[in-house]
């Protein structure tokens, strides 16, 4: 299964290497990367792919949660398909 | 891969502008629950409930985690209890309401729908006993909706019924005058009632459906709101052009997630509802999406056309969208459930005659409308009467959920709390309507009814 991970959040260092790290721990691969600054806020875009991983969603989400919480960021762990859906025909 | 932009469109809308599915709304048909004792029919509704909404709750929540988007409510909707209990010993039907209302509370869901008669030619045994069960019903029960349908274009008005309902309503209203009349917000009268409506409290599984079916209402006006912020001052074409993209989008949403309740619960998809139903939270309004359009406050003068063409650009934004469209798909305006409805009926710009007026270009009509304790039945039924006419002549839905406060009179508030909000009491005319509701008998169906 893909999924998009999105980060927003006041920049500060480590951020993605945190993020990554959990999703390597989780066994997740990072088929793609998107991450810019807009207007001093963070935002990071990352395309996922969930298949290998033995843990499930609620819980990678929720991992992915607490470090959002920690860093004082948001963090959200989404299935690709709602913006595949709302955005293409 | 997905643009960026076009993810963090989506986040805006589930974050800042509430964008979310109202409901999950599973269909169960209770045909096959029909027995000559009352006891083994509830038995078997409350088994068969149990059993195929098993799963509903929690795939609801895990359809919600993964897509990232809330889904607000999850419930129920059965065939009209008057056909099942029908053939039963039993002199009133309460104690299906009960069954109904344990069913809920196993399966988790928050409301259950179908405690409803179609009565809009005539009466049967059935229906009868079922109406005359409704106000205890709404009383000892929780999550039980109820509904009657007393027109329909091709049948026209049951006057009869009419007058029975104004009685209902006044007798519900009283024994539940302990939680300002809470009974009344679960009962909901039609004209032209749909069979796959996943909303509540007029939600029921009709008798052309299969034994169970997936609906799913979306909903979004702060969504919509936003989007014509983006266009202020711009004339009708890009409003109405604005609005289709954004119900496009929202009903997209409701696509994905009616397929894959479908697909995990294995329950066929049945129609997606391209609602705009509003709540009491502040930017979640379709008053304020009319207010957008500029209008000084919601019911002055203009109202009813800001608000046909943002129910009609809904349609047609939405219509692509989903396979299957149906249930009410329109845009809502119940008053307690809109914290802008609530602000205008509170400043005196939204009356109940300029509320009538809006039924004929909304999706369904008078919604959650609070009135004087001390207005009579008759009024009441009178009030109905001119809603089912509206329904009936524009061959659309129309309905009344209104609620007589005991006890509370205009400048007065109820408060029932959570989505279905608080309702400031509003006027009603004081002329009496009595000689016209005791005449009784059918208003005929209309002219264009007869398209064979």
């Amino acid at each position: 299964m893909k999924a998009i991970v999105t980060v927003m959040g006041i920049d500060r260092k480590g951020i993605i290497a945190k993020v990554s790290a959990c999703l390597s721990e989780n066994n997740i691969n990072i088929l793609d990367i998107n991450q810019t600054i807009m207007q001093d806020l963070f935002t990071m875009v990352m395309y996922v792919d969930m298949s290998d991983s033995e843990n499930d969603f609620a819980y990678v989400s929720k991992k992915l949660s607490e470090i959002g919480e920690e860093l004082g960021l948001e963090i959200r762990l989404q299935h690709e398909e709602i913006f595949r859906s709302m955005h293409r025909i | 891969m997905i643009n960026t932009n076009e993810i963090f469109e989506t986040i805006k809308m589930i974050k800042d502008e509430h964008l979310d599915i109202r409901t999950i709304t599973m269909g169960i048909s209770l045909l096959d629950c029909v027995d000559s004792s009352a006891d083994r029919s509830c038995d078997k509704i409350y088994d068969k409930i149990s059993r195929y909404a098993e799963n509903l709750v929690k795939t609801g929540e895990d359809i919600s985690k993964e897509l990232g988007i809330p889904i607000i409510n999850k419930r129920i909707s059965v065939t009209p209890i008057a056909m099942v209990a029908g053939a039963s010993d039993a002199k009133d039907y309460v104690c299906f309401a009960k069954a109904l209302d344990r069913a809920a509370d196993t399966t988790g869901v928050n409301f259950i729908g179908g405690f409803s008669a179609l009565v809009h030619k005539g009466f049967s045994r059935g229906d009868d006993i079922l109406i005359n069960s409704i106000p205890e019903a709404l009383a000892v029960t929780e999550k039980v909706c109820s509904s009657v349908g007393v027109a329909t274009t091709k049948a026209g008005i049951n006057m009869d019924a009419v007058k029975r309902i104004g009685q209902v309503v006044k007798k519900a209203a009283e024994l539940t005058a302990d939680r300002d009349s809470f009974g009344c917000a679960k009962f909901v009268v039609f004209a032209n009632a749909v069979e796959d409506n996943p909303f509540m409290a007029g939600a029921f599984h009709g008798v052309g459906e299969g034994d169970c079916v997936i609906n799913v209402g979306v909903s979004g006006p702060g969504v919509v709101k936003s989007a014509l912020e983006q266009v202020k001052g711009a004339d009708f074409g890009v409003v109405a052009n604005t609005i289709k993209k954004t119900a496009f989008k929202i009903t997209r949403m409701g696509q994905l997630v009616a397929q894959e309740a479908s697909k995990r619960l294995n329950v066929p998809f049945g129609i997606v509802d391209l609602s705009l139903a509003p709540t009491p939270e502040i930017g979640d309004s379709v008053a304020y999406i009319l207010e957008e359009m500029g209008l000084e406050k919601c019911g002055t003068h203009g109202t009813t056309a800001a608000l046909a063409l943002l129910n009609d650009a809904v349609k047609k934004g939405g219509i692509m969208a989903s396979g299957y469209v149906g249930g009410l798909s329109g845009a809502f305006i119940p008053v307690s459930e809109d914290a802008g409805m609530i602000a205008a009926a509170k400043c005196g710009a939204l009356t109940l005659d300029k509320l009538e007026a809006m039924t004929c270009v909304c999706s369904v009509g008078l919604d959650m409308i609070a009135i004087p304790g001390d207005t009579s039945a008759e009024t009441i039924s009178a009030i109905i009467a001119d809603e089912m006419a509206i329904g009936m002549i524009n061959q659309k839905t129309t309905a009344v959920r209104i609620i007589p406060a005991v006890g509370k009179k205009v400048g007065e508030t109820v408060e029932f709390g959570g989505l279905l909000g608080e309702a400031p009491i509003m006027p009603v005319h004081e002329f009496s309507s009595a000689d016209f509701i005791n005449r009784g008998g059918r208003i005929p169906a209309p002219i264009h009814s007869l398209k064979n």
